[in-house]
């Protein structure tokens, strides 16, 4: 199995890179980490004219905390996040990122990467959305910043333009008494998951529901968004989260495939909910 | 560009060549290098019989292009031990059978390779952890953790 034939093209700027993309016309790939991208073109559902590696633009590895953002270059490996110390403030992304792939895949595979190509199975579009996140493209018309919620728009599409790069990822902080979880099942740890949900609960007076927020992955076109307004003033308890699961359950719009039947998805969202709402309420303060 | 010339390091040895923008490190490897000790089992990044190590970190060499390494270290399972003269991990691999047809084994090795000199004396969890993303049909895993866990404790440390 080999890639169908390319123009390589390595650029040192972002400049460059979104003018060898403008250049080529709709018809290029951006490389990063090549995790998502290398297996497509080996197995040739992708066939880029043109591919633009961007591992030797400078300025796309840096990681730091701003204003309770946590900054991520695009470049930035998982592996290379996982191990940095800024990101003990944020537990949902330190839990997401060991659940991704295997160490030789967090090795190369980059944040950004993750982000841009939106598999509805990756753990960082969840995280980015239940966190409210953001991220900056740059293009031929300038910078811009697209939330989370404009950005993921389908199963493996999101609002950037042909001729525009993902250049940083914007993790806000959680509340300081919000707990969070990222709970998944995989078949095998490390392989893509079946479903998954990032929670974020907020417990208020007497330990009532102040704010939950879920996000799933694996039943749905992108991160699928859930309603939990109803769990609003309930008691921080079992019931409290298998309701949110239900709520879950039946927010979601699963397919059937190889690895298990729409029923079957739908009922493990379910079920995952629960333990992740549950699991964040045990970490709220 | 369609063709490129590369230049890195492999097993030690500077290598300049003029490859396909499209070889994947790990056929630049195998047909152009020879170096045949690297396997390629899926070629889309699901088996991890490709793993090698990039500046010191293991990748999935059928999803890196060669010109990739462009200036960087590669070390494949070659620059690990010979056949007079085996790698402590290589040795703890045939002292545990931790290996029985071979063809997931560099692919172990190099993982493994990566896990012992980041964490000398890793725990039996350390280990499954390391080398989940390596398939094996044969072994049933039991007795390659084993090996990896004898190399780590054997006094003569991996240093390769």
């Amino acid at each position: 199995m080999k890639p169908a034939p390319f123009e390589y093209v390595a650029p040192t700027s972002v400049a460059e890179a979104v003018a060898a993309l403008s250049t080529a016309g709709g018809d290029a790939k951006v490389l990063a980490g090549g995790q998502s991208l290398v297996p497509l073109m080996n197995l040739r559902l992708a066939r880029p004219a043109v591919v633009v590696d961007i591992n030797r633009v400078a300025g796309l590895d840096a990681i730091g905390v701003r204003s309770g953002l946590l900054s991520v270059g695009a470049l930035v490996r998982h592996a290379d996040l996982a191990a940095h110390p800024d990101v003990a403030g944020w537990p949902l992304l330190r839990d997401a990122l060991a659940l991704i792939g295997h160490p030789a895949i967090r090795n190369r595979g980059t944040v950004g990467g993750s982000i841009a190509h939106a598999d509805p199975a990756a753990e960082l579009p969840a995280v980015l959305s239940v966190l409210g996140g953001s991220v900056m493209a740059v293009g031929p018309r300038g910078t811009r910043e697209i939330p989370a919620g404009d950005l993921f728009l389908g199963y493996l599409t999101t609002a950037l333009a042909a001729d525009e790069i993902l250049t940083e990822v914007r993790f806000p902080a959680l509340p300081g008494a919000a707990g969070s979880a990222f709970v998944e099942f995989a078949r095998r740890h490390g392989d893509f998951a079946l479903v998954g949900a990032a929670a974020v609960v907020s417990l208020g007076r007497g330990g009532k529901v102040a704010d939950a927020r879920l996000s799933l992955i694996g039943v749905g076109p992108g991160p699928v968004g859930v309603d939990l307004a109803p769990l609003a003033g309930k008691p921080g308890a079992e019931e409290t989260w298998t309701a949110g699961g239900e709520l879950a359950a039946a927010a979601c719009e699963p397919d059937s495939d190889l690895h298990g039947p729409a029923e079957y998805r739908r009922r493990l969202a379910g079920v995952m909910a629960g333990r992740a709402l549950a699991r964040a309420a045990e970490r709220a303060r | 560009m369609k063709r490129m010339t590369l230049h890195c390091r492999v097993n030690g040895q500077a290598v300049a060549r003029e490859v396909d923008v499209r070889r994947t490190l790990a056929d630049f490897v195998r047909e152009d290098l020879g170096l045949t000790g690297t396997h390629l089992g899926c070629e889309h990044g699901a088996c991890g019989a490709c793993t090698l190590l990039v500046d010191g970190r293991s990748v999935r060499s059928c999803l890196m292009f060669a010109v990739q390494a462009e200036g960087c270290e590669v070390q494949t399972v070659e620059g690990l031990g010979t056949e007079e003269s085996l790698h402590p991990l290589q040795q703890a691999f045939w002292d545990h059978h931790g290996l029985q047809c071979g063809f997931c084994t560099p692919g172990f090795l190099m993982a493994a390779t990566e896990l012992l000199r980041r964490d000398p004396h890793p725990d039996e969890q350390a280990v499954r952890e390391a080398l989940s993303g390596n398939l094996c049909r044969c072994t049933g895993y039991q007795n390659i953790v084993a090996a990896v866990l004898a190399a780590a404790e054997s006094t003569a440390a991996p240093k390769a």
